[in-house]
């Protein structure tokens, strides 16, 4: 096996660690407030009911820095492992 | 990469002056408003000067270069890219129709809201950065080299033209929807001056056209959406950020409804509602001699206002009630049912705009969550599958600025997504604050007005003069045309509104276009049928599949069809459960091969298009069949788990796929390096 197959398996699981952590915390923030939303509910944040909150903006914002996390996380991968295109 | 800075320098430069010439332009109309322009002249001003902006910048993109016109020359920067992608993603059901969904759905409409954000998620994860590495033109090219050969292709190109062409069929409609209601066109006129606007540009110039004017609608309609509601958040709480205020109102509204809901005279309307009900329901049973028996009352009625010399408007209102009775018993039992449900819809109180999964008993509460997290599923799954969505991360440079478009694209989408809620929270607010519980004789004018487009009816009831929550209804596209006016801003501000569900409509209508033209001409017939035209040949034919695509989409369109936005809601699960299995596998598995794939898009569409028709009584079905209650419009969230297990088990059960394919595997994998 050479050099840079061993570089590209550890980036490529690098990779998957990532995703896998971001796509745990993606499911998280989807679907457990909308499960639990009548109880989240009775807990007021900022004037909001809490359920609803989460559903019309906390979600989003979670999302937003999900993305934001990973464009940056990848970046950085990119450089580590010396995979990144040249321009 | 200098020069590919310089360019997106100067993109920037351009933009940015357009925006602020629009905002120069908006203002003039304001201005000339007060000195006398009729609003009939500021519509007609909004649609044709946004439509010859549209225009000129198809014609100055104009290109005969295959990758210009397939994927704009693969450089647009990240945040352009982003801007295109929200414009074709917002499409005319976002801009109309979300604040009227949400505004009567409450807390559960909030579906869509998580839904069409968090498919990014998974877009800028699991997708878009591979797809980009891959860097060919059309989804189905994917699938076609990483599951060897046309039948994965096919398959591909068939669930991609399905769930676009109802998408795109759509958007039409709401174009002419807007031009008939705001200019006063006939709606089939409207059909083909929008047609008009997206032809011009996708014909002249393809994916590069299209881009830089999905920049430019994008700047119209988030200012459009922004504006209204930004002025009447200022108006109800004296802060113009109602993103950030909105909740105080929703506290408000929820007292506010309490209050309502207990009125003695809305219980008694209620039961007047409830009693019409009944009588419709007997109407029915009795049916066709019900029907006769209307009829003799009926002519009886004008005879005997004629002999008894009432007013003209009396008896000519009488005249109509009888021209309006139906022809036949079957018209009868339709329409009859249909003011029955509507009679006993007004019969019970809303529920309360904030609370979760409302519901008579556990199990009905059970069932509205259950199928509030599988819409949210399916509409995030089917985010992350629409091709017209995924065609857009070819366009970038790099994988690099892909990954960052995506960021970009989901930040410029939650501007819209997260006012929607504020809208519908907001203009609810207005509603039951100041219009219900005021005289009917004094209702403001746009009341009227809209009355007499039937979107809005007021009716009196218990005949006491005065406006019960039941006795108003508003037709849910309405809500969002209706703000300026309830907000009393003048009507540049709706002429503004308009332009931006125009945008909105035309935006995502164009992209779709592209999408099935490009399926069409590029996967069916260069890829399979002639490999060898020329570059010329090819773009000929792409335009011409465009031209006869977009006719027959507006001739399907005028014809108006009812189910339209039923079948809106299915491309989401035809797309969700035909890709998404495929294309993530075909990138995180390099096992998954051919008769997987294949078998896993066949038997995921084929579950999904199964349960739709057990269910829905469009087809026939009915909710009796249905599997843990789970309604039609989310029927991918059995179709995506049976395409992942299908492509797995029958991947494993044959041959894995070549070496060449294990190596397009690892280099989509990685951002640099040769394949």
């Amino acid at each position: 096996m050479s050099n840079t197959d061993t570089r590209e398996r550890a980036y490529w699981r690098a990779t998957l660690r990532l995703t896998f952590v971001l796509l745990v915390l993606w499911a998280a923030v989807s679907f457990l407030p909308g499960w639990f939303a009548a109880e989240l509910n009775s807990v007021d944040f900022l004037g909001w009911p809490l359920g609803f909150y989460m559903a019309a903006q906390g979600a989003l914002l979670v999302f937003l820095a999900i993305v934001w996390v990973y464009a940056n996380r990848m970046d950085r991968l990119d450089r580590r492992f010396g995979v990144r295109e040249d321009n | 990469m200098s020069s590919l800075a310089a360019f997106s320098c100067r993109l920037r430069r351009y933009y940015l002056l357009y925006s602020l010439g629009f905002i120069v332009f908006v203002c003039l109309l304001a201005v000339a408003e007060r000195f006398g322009l009729t609003p009939h002249w500021i519509g007609q001003i909004f649609l044709f000067a946004t439509i010859a902006i549209y225009a000129s910048i198809g014609v100055m993109s104009r290109t005969s270069d295959v990758s210009e016109y397939y994927v704009a020359g693969r450089r647009v920067p990240a945040m352009f890219n982003g801007m295109a992608t929200a414009a074709d993603w917002m499409s005319a059901a976002s801009f109309i129709g979300l604040a009227g969904t949400l505004y009567y759905a409450g807390f559960e409409g909030l579906a869509f809201v998580i839904g069409w954000t968090g498919g990014y998620v998974l877009v800028a994860i699991l997708l878009a950065p591979y797809l980009r590495k891959f860097g060919q033109f059309t989804i189905p090219d994917f699938l076609g080299a990483r599951y060897e050969g046309h039948f994965a292709r096919v398959v591909g190109v068939f669930a991609g033209v399905l769930a676009s062409f109802v998408y795109v069929v759509a958007q039409i409609y709401g174009v002419g929807l807007i031009t008939s209601r705001f200019i006063g066109i006939e709606f089939e006129i409207g059909v083909f001056v929008g047609l008009a606007g997206v032809l011009v540009c996708s014909f002249l110039g393809g994916m590069r056209a299209v881009t830089w004017t999905q920049v430019a609608q994008y700047v119209i309609l988030i200012v459009a959406y922004l504006v209204p509601v930004t002025i009447l958040s200022y108006k109800i709480t004296g802060i113009p950020v109602p993103q950030a205020v909105y909740g105080r109102v929703l506290q408000e509204l929820g007292v506010k409804e309490l209050e309502l809901f207990s009125e003695p005279r809305e219980n008694a309307v209620h039961a007047q509602f409830r009693a019409r009900a009944d009588e419709y329901a007997r109407k029915i049973v009795d049916l066709p001699e019900s029907l006769a028996a209307e009829r003799i009352a009926q002519v009886q009625r004008v005879n005997e206002l004629r002999t008894t010399g009432a007013s003209a408007r009396e008896i000519s209102g009488a005249e109509r009630a009888l021209r309006d009775l139906p022809r036949s018993p079957e018209e009868a039992r339709l329409k009859w049912e249909k003011v029955r449900q509507d009679s006993l819809a007004r019969s019970v109180n809303p529920a309360a705009h904030a609370e979760a999964f409302p519901g008579a008993d556990a199990q009905s509460k059970t069932s509205a969550r259950n199928n509030f997290l599988a819409l949210t599923f399916v509409l995030m799954v089917g985010t992350a599958a629409l091709p017209h969505i995924l065609t857009r991360y070819y366009t970038t440079p790099t994988v690099r600025e892909a990954r960052r478009s995506v960021f970009w694209s989901l930040f410029f989408i939650s501007l819209l997504y997260l006012t929607a809620p504020a809208y519908a929270v907001l203009a609810k607010w207005e509603v039951y604050s100041n219009l219900v519980g005021s005289s009917i004789a004094t209702l403001p004018h746009w009341v009227a007005s809209w009355a007499r487009t039937g979107l809005v009816r007021v009716e009196d009831i218990n005949g006491d003069g005065i406006l019960q929550l039941a006795e108003l209804s508003i037709n849910s596209d309405a809500i969002l045309l209706l703000v300026p006016e309830i907000a009393g801003l003048p009507y540049v501000v709706s002429g503004l509104v308009a332009a931006g569900g125009l945008a909105a409509a035309l935006s995502t209508a164009d992209g779709l276009l592209l999408t099935i033209s490009h399926a069409l001409s590029h996967d069916l017939y260069y890829q399979m049928v002639n490999p060898h035209a020329s570059t010329q040949r090819r773009l000929v034919i792409t335009k011409s599949q465009l031209l006869v695509v977009a006719v027959v989409a507006a001739w399907v369109a005028s014809m108006r069809p009812d189910s339209i936005l039923f079948m809106v809601g299915l491309a989401f699960s035809i797309a969700a459960s035909a890709f998404f299995p495929a294309l993530v596998l075909g990138i995180f598995w390099k096992r998954a091969n051919k008769w997987g794939a294949v078998a896993g898009m066949v038997a995921g569409l084929g579950v999904t298009l199964f349960y739709i028709a057990r269910t829905h009584t469009f087809f026939g079905g009915s909710m009796e069949a249905a599997w843990f209650d789970i309604n039609p419009i989310s029927c991918g969230v059995f179709g995506v788990p049976v395409g992942f297990i299908v492509t797995a088990v029958v991947s494993l059960l044959t041959p894995p796929p070549s070496a060449e394919v294990q190596a397009l595997v690892d280099y989509v994998r990685l951002p640099d390096g040769e394949g």
